[in-house]
């Protein structure tokens, strides 16, 4: 089996202001089946970048890329709209979610540009059970701007797993949630991951960052640390601990007299 | 494939913006609704002409004075021609009614006909319309029953008799407390109007009006008897078809109109196939007549309608004209909304490409949406139009005929300039960089 993803020597210049700016420099990596992937590293460093050309919403500047074995670099706009729909699933830094579109028709939008019909009512229900897994299922009929930051990102999490995505990749999809919530959202992330889709996902946080896999911290467009993830955290667990933790204070403020 | 998914996104899109898209295809509406209506009113206008034409009788020749093809105008009063007379008349009988066989014959029925302006007296009560001169088989040609007692024979016609078979109208303004069997047999006066040339449609009678002695009506009118009442037609449009008196064309210019000549020959031919011979023998017939001069005109129903709506079809081609630039201004509108729409929705589009749409997908939405907007434009132009042609049909009298090829053409009209007007901006959406567009503020 190939891995996943194959880059070799990518690099991307944006060359659109006055002085280029050499965003990634040069990164090779090896992404295989089943793995999950923290990308860390300081605000400029080039994730989003480099996430952007995971995603193939972004050509490199040089370098190839090679997905589940295709070279990606060579394909056409079209082909690329179809890889970007069939094999990925992509959660944007700053959601993207359509305006005045309830987060049910948002969450079904990937599937409208499928390659095949879905009828109406399995759509429907598959969408349903994408919003279920992030736990809005109860807001499918709010408009994004009736939903808060948190759920937004949540949405757009649904949208991205609406087509089964073999990839998924997630450019700081706990950035604006509390941290039970992160947690939450580890959750789900290490079930689609046991049950067989690759994440790569982006964050500030080192504590987030310890429900994955490996980690990879990236500095001035290169990577400068790759390593696995010594007895990482599971989400359950860490859950069941906060509850814990949640009943033992309500105890306390009860058991204490009323002043 | 994705079509039924791309259309339904559109309509929503268009009703997200419901007041713009309205003020969008407002040009198109306008324009649309114009020239339907004018159309309608038009049309109607020619259907009214055409059935006029049409109820004069069918597969008829028309003989009139004064030759209408040549220089125009009529030329009359040079004193050598009088034109037409009774004795033009029979004489297009004697040529054409000589077959061993009557069914042989090409021209089934002749007759003079004189008009002119009349005040009818009767009973105490005054009516004034116009007072048909004519000969016996007049009611034949026009397929007009006569409903009680008879019309005029032919020895009244000879002897000028003072006659007079009468319509429904006329019946119930002289008449009001009998119905039409009661007036048979009654009295009534008719005065000639205006002396001068006295007949109405006469034209070249000059000559003729000028030896009236009488000077209109003054003298005390002429009784005639009423012998005969003619079935009721109603009205076509807006004209009242029973308000007819009919005499004698003999009496009509003896003692009504005091004139020599006659207003028209009408020569009903066998069938719609003989048509064009016998117009073309009456021409030759008459000229001969008229010692090589031709005064007169000869010609068949489809001249007269061809001449009569040469105004309302001049004025659908301009009609035409002005449908094009207004649809053409409109589109602009169109083309000028979905670029702004474009521009404004940059961050829809590249959610859109980013999640796997194609290019075309992104193309056709906005397409779809140019055409929708332009095409429902046209719908509701068209449907504005009928309905302020009816209104104003209505309140001016006016006849009103929708027509249907009008409609469809509007619409797809309209339609066509959405794919035109629509394509550059859809073009614009269906090329942008996802990436880019996602980073567009
Ligand atoms: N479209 C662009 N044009 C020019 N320069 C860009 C563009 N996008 C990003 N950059 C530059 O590339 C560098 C990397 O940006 P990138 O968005 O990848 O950072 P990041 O690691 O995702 O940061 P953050 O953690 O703040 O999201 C930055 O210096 C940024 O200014
Ligand atoms: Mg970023």
């Amino acid at each position: 089996m190939p891995p996943v993803v194959k880059i070799e020597e990518l690099h991307k210049i944006y060359d659109s202001g006055e002085i280029p700016v050499h965003a990634v420099r040069g990164v090779s990596l090896e992404i295989h089946h089943k793995e999950f992937l923290a990308l860390m590293g300081a605000s400029g460093s080039g994730k989003s970048t480099l996430m952007n050309m995971l995603g193939c919403l972004d050509r490199p500047t040089r370098g190839r890329y090679l997905l589940d074995g295709v070279d990606v670099s060579r394909l056409e706009k079209d082909e690329l709209a179809d890889i970007r729909n069939q094999k990925l699933g992509f959660v944007f830094q700053g959601f993207n979610l359509l305006a005045r579109t309830t987060a049910l028709e948002n969450v079904e939008l990937p599937r409208l540009y499928g390659q095949t019909r879905m009828p109406a009512k399995k759509m429907r229900e598959r969408a349903m059970h994408c919003l279920d897994i992030v736990g809005l299922s109860n807001r499918a009929d709010h408009m994004p701007n009736q939903l808060s930051g948190g759920q937004q990102q949540r949405v757009a999490i649904a949208r991205a797993l609406m087509n089964e995505p073999q990839l998924l990749l997630a450019d700081e999809p706990t950035g604006n949630l509390d941290s039970k919530t992160s947690i939450e959202v580890m959750g789900v992330f290490q079930k689609l991951n046991e049950q067989g889709i690759t994440i790569v996902m982006v964050t500030h946080e080192l504590d987030v960052a310890h429900y994955c896999k490996r980690n990879l911290i990236l500095r001035d467009g290169v990577i400068v640390r790759d390593e696995a993830v010594p007895n990482r955290s599971i989400a359950e667990v860490e859950l069941a601990k906060l509850k814990e933790a949640e009943t033992a204070a309500k105890l306390l403020a009860v058991g204490s007299p009323a002043h | 494939m994705r079509f039924f998914t791309t259309l339904r996104m559109a309509l929503r899109a268009l009703r997200r913006n419901t007041m713009r898209s309205i003020l969008t295809a407002l040009g198109i509406i306008i324009g649309v609704a114009a020239v339907i209506a004018m159309v309608s009113i038009g049309n109607g206008a020619k259907a009214q002409v055409q059935a006029a034409i049409a109820s004069m009788g069918d597969n008829l020749v028309l003989v009139g004075p004064g030759n209408q093809s040549q220089g125009g105008g009529v030329r009359g009063g040079a004193g050598a021609a009088t034109t037409l007379t009774p004795a033009d008349a029979d004489a297009v009988v004697a040529s054409f009614q000589n077959s061993a066989t009557p069914e042989d014959n090409s021209v089934i029925a002749v007759s003079p006909y004189v008009t002119g302006r009349g005040q009818i007296l009767a009973n105490g009560l005054n009516w004034s319309t116009s007072i048909y001169g004519v000969g016996p088989d007049f009611p034949a040609i026009r397929s007009w029953r006569v409903a009680e007692g008879v019309f005029f024979d032919e020895p009244e016609v000879s002897g000028s008799a003072k006659v007079a078979v009468i319509g429904k109208t006329i019946v119930d303004n002289l008449f009001p407390d009998k119905d039409a069997s009661q007036v048979i047999g009654q009295s009534i006066r008719i005065y000639g109007q205006g002396g001068g040339g006295g007949g109405g449609g006469g034209g070249g009678g000059g000559g003729g009006g000028g030896n009236n002695s009488g000077g209109g009506g003054t003298g005390g009118g002429t009784p005639f008897r009423i012998i005969g009442v003619m079935a009721s037609k109603g009205f076509n449009s807006s004209q009242d078809q029973d308000d007819v008196i009919y005499i004698p064309y003999t009496s009509h210019m003896k003692r009504i109109s005091r004139r020599i000549n006659i207003s028209q020959i009408y020569v009903q031919a066998k069938d719609e196939d003989s048509v064009v011979k016998v117009k073309s023998d009456v021409n030759d017939l008459l000229t001969q007549r008229h010692s090589g001069t031709v005064d007169f005109t000869v010609a068949d129903q489809a001249d007269i309608t061809a001449a009569r709506t040469a105004s309302t079809d001049a004025m659908t081609y301009l009609l035409g004209a002005i449908a094009g630039v207004s649809l053409l201004v409109g589109g602009i509108g169109i083309m000028n909304i979905m670029l702004v729409s474009v521009t404004e929705r940059t961050r829809e589009i590249g959610i859109r490409l980013a999640l796997g749409a194609h290019g075309s997908d992104v193309l056709t939405q906005f397409l779809i949406e140019a055409i929708v907007l332009s095409s429902l434009g046209g719908m509701v132009g068209v449907a504005l139009g009928i309905g302020g042609s009816i209104a104003l049909g209505n309140y001016k009298g006016w006849p009103v005929e929708p027509s249907t090829a009008a409609m469809v053409i509007a619409v797809g009209f309209s339609a066509a300039v959405g794919v035109f007007f629509g394509y550059y901006p859809a073009r614009k959406a269906a090329m942008l960089d996802p990436i880019e567009a996602l980073r567009y503020e």
